[in-house]
């Protein structure tokens, strides 16, 4: 029961340059979180839409042995969430982007935000209220696997704890995680493997002490 | 019918109407004389030889040469149709999409228009089927613009809420819907407006000319209502084609957003 993913690449359309995603192998088992750091630009981002298919990638990726290629691209993301860092809103109130707004509340209490935030006008949330918004939006739709880019870069202490806490419950409940953070105490917290991507190539993290011993 | 011809003389006394404008834009330095002068002459120019080529086909009534008008019109629409658009395909696509909508729409209106109200004999006759495909096409036209600019600007600027969409499980359908909304309804405006101004704020065209040709009122306004409605329809079905068939090749099988096959500005 695993996130299996093989020579998952995205070769660079003008010719010479280098590929924007070098061949990825990875298998990601059921409960278990993996982090992903590297500069920006490196291609973290490029690695995670590969993985939701959003963009054109080559190479295989299934989940628990299903081909995504076997099913639909929204089903496939039903399954596989990218929950970008920059959330997107299209209604004026934050309520009409749940299908089930009671099924989200318990999410929305858990991560600290009143229930009412769900009539809140999208123009004036903060910063840290629509990053905790878009993932309860993602959340509530209990995905197998998710793929989170810098899921709490704007949350204070406190907040990022809570969000921590329902991803570690979404881990004992069996979900995947592939988690994007510059912050290595997050990255120790929740991950039991860790890698680094440079220009588009992922390979294990070597850390600083590590290299040094 | 009977109705005043006129002279080269007339023509001369209207045109120092754009002499005048000319003369205020030299006085105010506007500089826009030489761009008035140019459009005039393009005008004149342009109106001359399709009155030679109109009166040649009339005279032939061929439906090949008849036929051929038309392409040679639909691939003239369907140029200025992207000429001024922000954002477009790679490669033939914004033309291919463009001109193939106008065709299948204008076409579609022209024949079911000539063959069941209008029934010239032949039912090609070129006299009815030009000007009338003259007509649909001109506004077709621009329904087919505004409604490509807006779709293709919408899903630029809408890449995110369309993305974070697709994230969650949506078809490229929905996710597209308020972009594919908002390009129709764009579209649809100047055949609203067209319609809703009518004989109020303006003369159309055509039946302020049948009336200049003697024609009685009465069956001009009849005329003229026929053709809003063909062209009303021209628009509406062209404008929902390109703008559907923009929507298909804005996403692909995996419903993913591929604005790649956009050219980039």
């Amino acid at each position: 029961m695993v996130l299996r993913i093989r020579n998952l690449n995205r070769p660079n359309s003008g010719s010479g340059q280098p590929a924007l995603l070098s061949p990825v192998d990875l298998d990601v088992e059921n409960g278990t979180c993996i982090s992903v750091t590297g500069a920006s630009g490196s291609g973290k981002s490029v690695f995670l839409r590969a993985v939701c298919d959003l963009d054109p990638a080559e190479g295989e990726v299934s989940l628990n042995d299903l081909d995504r290629d076997h099913m639909s691209g929204p089903d496939w993301r039903t399954r596989v969430a990218y929950i970008p860092a920059d959330s997107a809103w299209w209604h004026d109130r934050t309520g009409a982007h749940f299908s089930d707004p009671e099924a989200a509340l318990p999410l929305i209490t858990m991560f600290g935000l009143p229930e009412d935030a769900l009539n809140w006008p999208v123009q004036q949330l903060s910063t840290g209220e629509r990053q905790r918004l878009s993932l309860v939006r993602a959340l509530v739709r209990n995905p197998e696997v998710l793929l989170l880019d810098e899921p709490t870069s704007g949350l204070d202490p406190e907040t990022t704890t809570r969000v921590e806490g329902a991803l570690q419950e979404r881990l004992a409940a069996g979900v995947s995680i592939i988690l994007v953070t510059h912050d290595a105490e997050q990255r120790k917290r929740l991950a039991s493997e860790h890698f680094e991507m440079k220009n588009g190539q992922l390979s294990p993290l070597v850390e600083v002490g590590e290299a040094r011993s | 019918m009977n109705f005043i011809t006129l002279d080269y003389t007339d023509i001369l006394l209207a045109s120092l109407t754009i002499a005048v404008n000319a003369g205020l834009s030299i006085a105010t330095r506007l500089g826009l004389e030489q761009r008035l002068l140019v459009a005039a002459i393009r005008m004149v120019a342009q109106l001359t030889l399709v009155g030679l080529v109109l009166k040649a086909l009339f005279s032939i009534a061929s439906p090949v040469f008849t036929g051929l008008a038309i392409v040679v019109m639909i691939l003239f629409a369907g140029r200025e149709a992207i000429a001024r658009q922000e954002h477009r395909f790679e490669g033939w696509w914004s033309y291919g999409l463009g001109t193939g909508s106008m065709m299948m729409a204008g076409v579609l209106v022209l024949v079911f228009g000539l063959t069941t109200q209008i029934s010239p004999d032949p039912w090609y006759d070129p006299r009815y089927a030009i000007p009338l495909m003259g007509m649909i096409l001109g506004n077709t036209m621009n329904g087919v613009s505004i409604g490509l600019d807006r779709i293709l600007s919408g899903a630029r600027s809408g890449r995110a809420a369309i993305e974070a969409r697709l994230c969650l499980g949506e078809t490229a359908n929905e996710a597209f819907r308020p972009v594919v909304r908002d390009a129709l309804r764009a579209a649809f405006i100047p055949t609203i407006n067209g319609m809703s101004a009518a004989g109020i704020v303006s003369l159309p065209g055509m039946m302020t000319g049948q009336i200049l040709a003697g024609a009685d009122p009465v069956e001009a306004v009849k005329y003229q209502i026929m053709i809003i409605f063909l062209i009303g329809g021209g628009t509406g079905l062209g404008s929902f084609a390109a703008v559907l068939f923009a929507r298909h090749r804005l996403t692909d099988v995996r419903h993913r957003l591929r604005l790649d096959r956009l050219k980039t500005p």
